[in-house]
């Protein structure tokens, strides 16, 4: 596949609608592409109503069926590794009766005012998994109606009843005569039609592509290191950097002694920023030898003395009072004096670094007029605002080239590493590359926040649940990244998997306490809100169980009347997973399920726990139904992905401070799992025709109780808090 | 006074200091930047590149240790037979995901089956647990690797 960087500045497809193609619907115009052919532009909502409701029609995705018969697609998602780029294509394809092959995928420029996302607060990012959620019926809809309008034009063409022609592999065929011509002669003429009204999609029978494994369109160019990620970006002259930061969130830099570094080969130039060093070099090497070299004094500022314990006993206390509420249902209080029995519990989640294996990275050309970026980003729109603030420029002055991810998890959806970049370059003639080492990238990145909860539910005589608190604090992401979506104290990803539970409970009473933690910056991390609320609930859930001496499939299925998706996955989930059947010795299976993202899955993790108290996570048997499946392949992949990030977690993620610093510095001491302890994953997806349901993230948050709960079953032992503390588990000698 | 390596069967002189790691001069100097920095500490594996055929972590290999050796980088390696194989694997099944790591792994893998045809699950194990994967394909990765191996005909 080809992947065209756009510059930011550079125009959408240029297009010139026709008065009459404008769609009552108004999520969906037609008319002449610049360059000629036909051009479609669509109105992507990501969520429900959103741009239908709108006054105006603001295209974010475009369709351009050239006279060459070429269709390249423009759409604001970007690749990472999560399969869009193939996916979103499939779409258009079924629906236009092309091969896939024949469409390409450009990426789209940064505009947030035309790719913004209603789901993320009106900003241009990929994230939350919504990037199929969100295009599923639009795209649909505009590859049918661009069908029905070519094969107008052929039928206007040879005079002949429209429905006498069909439309196959890219050409528009009539059987009666053997007759056919390409898109490409017709897209012209076609752009000239109105655009028809309410075009009837395919039944899901019909269905040629979506449905069935296709081939990642991005995976040769990764296999032969051809593939060219932000940090692989080279132009002539082009310096490399690296840099130390405050060790302290907020420290200062002192003075720096650059004797030494400025005697090393290669080193031309030392940048002092108000809270960062910046070595300049011939190549990374050189710059590195040269960061070695210096002799850096810090202010360590107000945060000097500050450790985790410290942000712990802040959120503890925050728990002790009240906050926004984010559900209620029923009255929990007094329910709660009725139960039979009452359960406490607090659960902890620690901050996690994101360890994108490409580390932060941003190549910048500043001139005095214009500022030029290279870069991977989940949020292009985002680096462009912020780069034109940090440049003292306008925005359209800003011209972003945007480029595969080397992992984004959530930590490309920030742009501090593009500012601090031009922070750099300023003081730089001609274009610098900007690379963290390791060290930086985990010492300073934007956590995954920790949080404290504080549950208690009431069960009745037969040990149902009868009334369920939840009262958790910590910090708020959204209410930095995207302020509008904070509101009332809440925001919708803070409270995901906490509130709407699968469960049918009569009497809920959740609060969201936020705690912004001094001294250490937050930021989004695979599974956002649910990596945090589905290990509590499910976690809790199984205490529930086991209070009231039932199996945790059968206490949970006695739940889910209301909810027969779920109950199906988690029963399959079950099934197949061999749930009741005997296991070896120090051998326990654990389950968790959940909707969050869309989506409906059920985990049964296998662990093993060994006398040292050391975990391994033998097997992994996950039940999905995410709706329409669009390619089963990129399910099976992300979901096993997201197994082994969630896994990864439990075991051994964990960010801690002490003096005010991050403690963990590389994958010595910030563990990732590999390939000797990854476990046996197994996908069974679950058939359905709803809508497709989010992918990215889920296989993430669902896997951390399952383990927990897993572990509990092979030692009696429940785990609070995350990660695994192998001590704990080891019996008493 | 430059040093001289030959990296995918050509010769290159490059002028830095010799304690300079293998990797930036393939990325920064040599513009091969197919290898990846990941750690800078051999823990991750992204960096790997063949010396003599071994797979060795070049963020760690300093350009003067390396004499007339023969370094292979990924942008070479399907030029082998095993490397070929290796790569036509990948693809098959489908193992890139944002594909950053895979460079490392592959050059692992590749190492892996030109000394052992058939490695067993645990063969396998060792030769790859050295290279990271954030995006969690090792499943594909081991199946990969043993469809590369059937293709090396039967064990014995």
């Amino acid at each position: 596949m080809i992947l065209e960087h756009f510059a930011a500045q550079s125009a959408c497809p240029e297009s010139s609608p026709s008065a009459n193609g404008l769609s009552r619907r108004r999520f969906l115009e037609a008319g002449a592409a610049a360059g000629g052919g036909l051009l479609l532009s669509v109105s992507l909502p990501f969520a429900a109503g959103g741009a239908e409701a709108a006054d105006t029609f603001a295209p974010n995705a475009f369709i351009r069926i050239g006279g060459d018969g070429e269709i390249v697609l423009t759409i604001p998602s970007v690749e990472m590794g999560q399969g869009t780029y193939t996916t979103i294509p499939m779409l258009i394809a079924e629906e236009l009766e092309v091969h896939l092959s024949q469409v390409r995928v450009e990426h789209a420029p940064a505009n947030e005012k035309l790719y913004g996302n209603p789901l993320l607060g009106g900003i241009q990012a990929t994230g939350n998994s919504n990037a199929v959620r969100g295009a599923w019926q639009p795209l649909r809809q505009a590859g049918a109606t661009a069908r029905t309008m070519l094969v107008l034009a052929a039928a206007k063409r040879w005079n002949c009843d429209p429905a006498s022609c069909s439309a196959q592999s890219g050409e528009v065929f009539q059987a009666a005569t053997g007759r056919r011509i390409k898109y490409g002669e017709l897209a012209a003429d076609a752009s000239r039609l109105p655009v028809p009204e309410g075009v009837a999609l395919k039944q899901p029978s019909d269905f040629k592509l979506i449905g069935t494994p296709a081939k990642r369109l991005d995976a040769s160019s990764k296999v032969n290191g051809s593939a060219i990620y932000g940090i692989d970006v080279r132009l002539p002259g082009m310096k490399v950097a690296t840099l130390a930061q405050s060790a302290v969130f907020g420290g200062r830099l002192k003075s720096v002694d650059d004797t030494a570094a400025k005697a090393v080969k290669g080193v031309r130039q030392i940048v002092r920023l108000e809270d960062a060093v910046a070595v300049v070099a011939d190549h990374m090497g050189a710059a590195k030898k040269g960061l070695a070299a210096l002799v850096i004094k810090w202010d360590d500022g107000p945060h000097a003395k500050l450790t985790t314990a410290d942000v712990a006993r802040e959120l503890e206390q925050a728990t002790l009072g009240s906050g926004a509420v984010a559900q209620n249902i029923g009255d929990a209080n007094s329910a709660m004096v009725g139960a039979t029995t009452q359960i406490e519990a607090i659960y902890q989640l620690p901050f996690l670094a994101h360890a994108t294996m490409e580390p932060m990275n941003c190549t910048v050309h500043f001139r005095k007029d214009a500022c030029e970026i290279w870069v991977g980003s989940q949020a292009m729109a985002r680096v462009q605002a912020m780069a034109a603030k940090v440049a003292g420029l306008p925005p359209e002055k800003v011209i972003v080239h945007n480029h595969l991810i080397g992992g984004g998890f959530g930590r490309r959806l920030e742009a501090d590493g593009v500012v601090r970049a031009i922070e750099i370059a300023k003081h730089v003639d001609g274009p610098v590359k900007v690379v963290w080492t390791r060290e930086e990238d985990i010492q300073h990145d934007m956590y995954r926040p920790y949080w404290f909860d504080r549950l208690s539910v009431g069960l009745d005589a037969k040990g149902m649940p009868i009334a369920w608190n939840n009262r958790f604090a910590g910090s708020s992401v959204m209410a930095r990244w995207g302020p509008p979506m904070f509101k009332s104290g809440l925001d919708p990803d803070t409270t995901e998997g906490a509130i709407n539970l699968v469960y049918d409970l009569p009497n809920v009473h959740v609060e969201y306490v936020r705690v912004e933690p001094p001294g250490i910056p937050t930021g989004f991390w695979r599974s956002v809100g649910p990596s945090h609320n589905v290990f509590v609930t499910e976690s809790f859930m199984d205490e529930l169980a086991v209070a009231a001496k039932q199996d945790p499939i059968a206490y949970r299925l006695a739940l889910l009347n209301k909810t027969p998706r779920a109950k199906t996955v988690l029963a399959v989930a079950a099934e197949k997973a061999g749930w009741g059947q005997p296991l070896p010795e120090h051998v326990g299976r654990g389950v968790a399920l959940q909707f969050v993202f869309a989506t409906y899955m059920a985990h049964v993790a296998e662990v093993e726990v060994a006398k040292d108290g050391a975990v391994r996570v033998r097997r992994v048997v996950c039940a999905v139904d995410c709706g329409t499946v669009v390619n089963p392949d990129t399910v099976q992949a992300q979901i096993q992905s997201g197994i082994i990030f969630g896994a990864t977690a439990a075991l051994y993620g964990e960010i801690t401070l002490k003096n005010g610093r991050v403690e963990q510095t590389n994958f010595d001491s910030y563990q990732m799992l590999r390939m000797n302890e990854a476990p046996a994953i197994e996908v069974h997806i679950v058939q359905s025709s709803e809508p497709p349901g989010g992918m990215g993230e889920t296989g993430t948050s669902a896997i951390v109780p399952a383990i927990a709960n897993a572990i509990f079953a092979a030692t009696g032992k429940r785990l609070r808090k995350m990660p695994v503390d192998a001590a704990a588990l080891k019996p008493p000698t | 006074m430059p040093t001289t390596i030959k990296v995918n069967g050509i010769e290159r002189a490059v002028d830095v200091d010799g304690d300079t790691p293998l990797l930036w001069v393939l990325r920064d100097v040599l513009g091969l930047t197919g290898t990846k920095f990941g750690c800078g500490m051999a823990l991750c594996g992204a960096c790997t590149v063949h010396i003599d055929g071994v797979a060795t972590r070049s963020c760690v290999t300093s350009v003067d240790g390396i004499g007339n050796s023969e370094i292979t980088t990924i942008e070479a390696i399907g030029t082998t037979p095993v490397g070929a194989k290796i790569q036509k694997a990948w693809l098959d099944c489908e193992v890139p995901q944002c594909g950053y790591c895979q460079s490392g792994q592959i050059m692992s893998a590749s190492a892996l089956l030109a000394s052992n045809p058939h490695p067993t699950d645990a063969d396998i194990d060792d030769a790859m647990a050295g290279n990271i994967c954030r995006c969690g394909t090792y499943l594909r990765i081991r199946e990969a690797i043993k469809q590369a191996a059937q293709s090396n005909g039967k064990a014995g």
